[in-house]
């Protein structure tokens, strides 16, 4: 070998450039493709919410099939006929209430004298007024999010779940249909009282013939996901509570 | 195999039986036992790792003769790391679906100790053809480890491959289940791929008495 690569300065100098090769490629790179990323990712929401609405290309029982990117944008100004945003007791409407990020509200609202944002889309499907409800919880490993969409009485007509690292196989699976299409139909009130919806271990309804207990059939292998669908469930509705309950009045 | 050399095929086949990484040379058990529970999961991973140590292999052999010695370790780990993080983000700006439905794959293939086993096992001492055979053939058997035993996992454990229902509907009762038979859900813990790859450590031995250790 022609260099002493042992020596202290040369393994210096190596790290110093290999680092600034490698800082400058990736930071190229990620600037060259942030423009296409943040735009897929505007459709991906947009798709998501208009999943939550039933507005999707499901057939059968097989994947989730989202409404294609190139019909979403239409299809989103279509069904989703408008945009609110709750801030205490003042309701704005806003476009583009759909770009506000959720996670950032949560941090923001630790501070007791900031008044979070909480956005809501209300869209028209056959005739029916629909509420999407976003929320943001933990799983497992990582975020979990998710739209939960209601009627007027507060009943599901239908959800989309997310996350950004469960378990392959095991947390994953609630982004299946067979867990998300479980949720439609169920009570989020029992009676008068808020209860929320809660992913349950054998509750020995596994077709969810029960529609009013607020629970549908847990996934095995992912007790701790599934109770993330819970908690996160039972937060964020109840933020969405007073004004959801002033639609009936 | 006329394209390659006697000894270049070896490279690729040797790692596929007699010098499996998962079950001779007992590496990337991790994530053989995380993602295998599904079969479409352990494919994704299968393939994901192949592209990864292919290239890292590469790259890392073109590099050999100018990595100080002393940091060889933080050298491979950023090779990899630079290579998973590309791959990730040109999948988000052209393949936005696929990204997503690999969601913690991408991530995982860090963690792979075979990757890294490789790098300063072969790829330090060797041209850049014969690793690229290397990783490929690594790759490859570990691969193979996980369809088997993610074959399994789904099957005993869901009763589907692919997400197919292969043995009928559990709740309607048709198809094995009408006879009694029940899913294991035991399967869809990681635990059990433990003892799968038990199994097959066991029969591959005992076919072949040379891979027994003293």
């Amino acid at each position: 070998m022609a260099r002493n690569t042992d020596k202290n300065s040369y393994t210096i100098i190596f790290a110093v450039i290999m680092v600034i090769v490698v800082g400058s490629l990736l930071a190229g790179i990620a600037q060259g493709l942030k423009s296409k990323i943040t735009l897929n990712e505007r459709f991906e929401k947009m798709q998501n919410i208009l999943y939550a609405i039933g507005v999707n290309g499901n057939e059968g029982s097989g994947d989730i099939t989202f409404i294609s990117t190139d019909k979403v944008e239409e299809a989103f100004s279509k069904y989703i006929t408008k945009q609110i945003v709750i801030q205490g007791d003042e309701v704005t409407e806003n476009p583009e209430a759909y770009l506000i990020d959720i996670k950032k509200e949560e941090t923001k609202a630790k501070d007791p004298n900031y008044q979070r944002r909480l956005p809501l889309f209300i869209g028209e499907k056959d005739g029916k007024t629909l509420y999407v409800v976003p929320m943001r919880g933990k799983g497992l490993w990582d975020a979990i999010w998710g739209f939960v969409a209601v009627d007027k009485s507060l009943v599901v007509q239908g959800v989309f779940f997310d996350h950004a690292g469960e378990t392959p196989g095991l947390g994953a699976e609630i982004k299946q249909r067979y867990f998300m299409d479980d949720f439609t139909g169920e009570h989020v009130l029992d009676g008068d009282v808020f209860k929320g919806i809660t992913v349950a271990k054998g509750n020995n309804d596994p077709i969810n013939e029960n529609k009013t207990d607020n629970k549908v059939d847990a996934i095995a292998g992912a007790t701790i996901t599934g109770d993330g669908v819970t908690a996160m469930i039972k937060k964020d509705m109840k933020m969405y509570l007073p004004y959801l309950k002033s639609l009936n009045q | 195999m006329g394209l390659l050399s006697k000894k270049d095929s070896k490279l690729i086949l040797d790692p596929l039986a007699d010098n499996n990484p998962i079950t001779i040379q007992v590496l990337g058990i991790c994530s053989a036992l995380a993602i295998t529970a599904q079969l479409k999961a352990s494919i994704v991973m299968a393939i994901s790792v192949l592209a990864v140590m292919g290239i890292g292999n590469v790259v890392i052999s073109l590099m050999r003769n100018i990595i100080p010695s002393k940091i060889r370790i933080i050298v491979q780990l950023i090779v990899v790391a630079s290579l998973v993080i590309i791959v990730d983000q040109v999948l988000k700006a052209f393949a936005y679906s696929l990204s997503k439905e690999l969601s913690v794959f991408i991530g995982l293939i860090i963690t792979n100790c075979i990757i890294m086993g490789r790098f300063e096992a072969f790829a330090l001492g060797n041209g850049p053809w014969r690793s690229f055979l290397d990783g490929i053939g690594n790759a490859a058997g570990y691969g193979v480890i996980l369809i088997i035993v993610g074959f399994f996992r789904e099957l005993l454990g869901s009763g589907t491959l692919l997400g197919f229902p292969v043995l009928g509907d559990p709740i309607t009762k048709t198809g094995v289940y009408a006879l009694g038979y029940e899913n294991n859900g035991f399967m869809l813990l990681s635990p059990m791929a433990l003892i799968i790859v038990g199994l097959i450590i066991w029969v591959q031995r005992a076919r072949n008495k040379d891979l027994i250790e003293e």
